[in-house]
């Protein structure tokens, strides 16, 4: 009898005090962080066509060519599994990676508008839209999953559910940020003068 | 003592910045109550109708939802960033399946996105969509001619939808309907008297009278959502009430009950069946499926 009103408390307890949200929540960020790592496998694939046709326009900027390839590669060489997300660490990396990759795409699509014949060439327009979509498409797996970590942080830091998360080592997962904090704060250098 | 009020400076001087910075507030997301929602009063009153009715008439037979936003300005916010909130703000598209589209046109920005649902992303990849804007948007709308530019917009857009093998339109939510005029019917029926004897009884012929009648209007108005029904319903429960109280009321219940039931109640029925055409005859609204995942392409003129 004692048990029984025991296992029927505890369920009571668990239920009251979030315990089932943890887990729906939980769930809701992993499928989140699955749908960014989806967009930018996406925005990966698509980087070697892109340098493919741009390497038949010749005579195009190597520079800028290279630091595209080598940022896919580090990109992707970093393996980011749901265990490394409850590490700051890790995700830092990740999203400095995956950054790095983002600008040196987009300082390519600006490099590229000096190429007339690369502009009139229908390949590269295509492919240029798909990119600006997988580039949308990140912005916002990223979004969603911001939102589900918040819901998921504010449950495990509120009264009385942050109880629930002390008994089970809940912890608030890290959030994105910007990669690069420091240079969005800095005012931007402004100089007509110089030429 | 310096030391320890440095943080709170930095603070303070931290929330400072972040007010300037968002001194400029997102645009608001207009209310979805029409397929064609014109803020900036581009299109005239004739060339809106043509695309509602061509919106309307697609829905009916493929079943997805394409709505058209035409705002002045997107800004602070680039027009993906926006159409995306629209999007999943809106959610057109059926519950269940999600096939719905949207196009955003700032008129000032000289921006256009054409917004697509996941759902949709088979039928019109991003690179189709693109060549929408290319082909029918832009081109006419570097024209001033918003309103072919969007006409032709659709038809393509129709034509790719068209070709996806969608679940078919529901057929339309006659029967459904019928059944709940049913229900209602049924429950008055046999609510009605209970309510309405007990009523007098209990508060006198006049407030029962005006109890039931007040009762059986926020019923009806619960059942359907429909004011005049409801306060048709309250009358006519009013009558009733009032009419039964009545010594010759009660005589001619209780020489004929049945009868007199039997004799009012299509009445009441047929009051609904009236309503029922400004019910169906109602607004556009959203089917709520919609998923927005930022497929789709933008484009400027």
């Amino acid at each position: 009898m004692m048990r029984w009103l025991f296992t029927l408390f505890t369920a009571l307890l668990l239920t009251g005090c979030g315990y089932n949200d943890f887990q729906r929540l939980d769930e809701q960020t992993k499928s989140a962080w699955s749908e960014v790592l989806n967009q930018y496998q996406r925005r990966a694939d698509l980087v070697p066509n892109i340098v493919a046709t741009v390497k038949g326009e010749a005579a195009f900027e190597q520079e800028t060519l290279t630091k595209v390839i080598e940022a896919r590669a580090k990109a992707t060489a970093i393996q980011i599994t749901p265990e490394t997300l409850n590490n700051p660490e890790a995700l830092k990396q990740f999203q400095t990676a995956q950054g790095e990759l983002g600008s040196a795409l987009s300082r390519l699509l600006v490099v590229s508008e000096r190429y007339p014949t690369l502009q009139a060439n229908q390949g590269f327009r295509d492919l240029r839209v798909q990119l600006e979509g997988t580039e949308n498409r990140i912005t916002i797996a990223r979004n969603r999953y911001i939102q589900a970590v918040q819901e998921y942080n504010v449950l495990a830091r509120s009264f009385p559910s942050n109880l629930t998360a002390m008994v089970f080592g809940y912890q608030a997962k890290p959030n994105f940020a910007p990669a690069n904090e420091a240079a969005l704060a800095a005012p931007p250098a402004v100089d007509f003068g110089k030429k | 003592m310096l030391r320890r009020l440095r943080p709170c400076a930095l603070l303070l001087a931290a929330l400072f910045w972040a007010t300037l910075l968002g001194a400029q507030p997102l645009q608001a997301v207009p209310p979805l109550t029409a397929r064609v929602t014109d803020q900036t009063a581009t299109l005239s009153a004739a060339q809106r109708q043509q695309l509602e009715d061509k919106l309307a008439a697609f829905e009916a037979s493929h079943g997805s939802q394409i709505v058209i936003l035409l705002v002045a300005s997107t800004q602070p916010e680039d027009i993906a960033a926006y159409a995306n909130r629209v999007f999943n703000t809106w959610k057109p598209g059926r519950a269940g399946i999600g096939d719905g589209l949207l196009i955003v046109v700032a008129t000032q920005d000289r921006k256009v996105r054409i917004e697509v649902a996941r759902a949709l992303e088979g039928a019109i990849p991003d690179l189709a969509a693109k060549q929408v804007i290319d082909t029918a948007l832009t081109p006419r709308f570097r024209q001033g001619d918003f309103h072919g530019g969007l006409d032709l917009a659709v038809d393509q857009l129709g034509a790719l939808i068209g070709g996806e093998a969608l679940p078919a339109p529901a057929a339309p939510a006659q029967p459904e309907a019928a059944v709940q005029w049913m229900d209602l019917g049924v429950l008055l029926f046999i609510l009605l008297p209970v309510v309405s004897s007990l009523a007098r009884r209990i508060l006198g012929r006049k407030l029962g009278t005006l109890a039931t009648g007040g009762a059986a209007g926020v019923f009806t108005f619960l059942f359907t959502a429909s004011l005049a029904i409801a306060i048709a319903a309250a009358l006519l429960a009013m009558v009733l009430t009032f009419v039964a109280g009545t010594s010759l009321g009660s005589a001619l219940l209780s020489s004929g009950r049945a009868r007199h039931h039997g004799g009012s109640w299509p009445g009441g029925y047929g009051s609904g069946g009236w309503g029922g055409g400004g019910f169906g005859g109602g607004g556009f609204s959203s089917g709520g499926g919609g998923d927005g995942a930022g497929g789709g392409a933008s484009g400027s003129w």
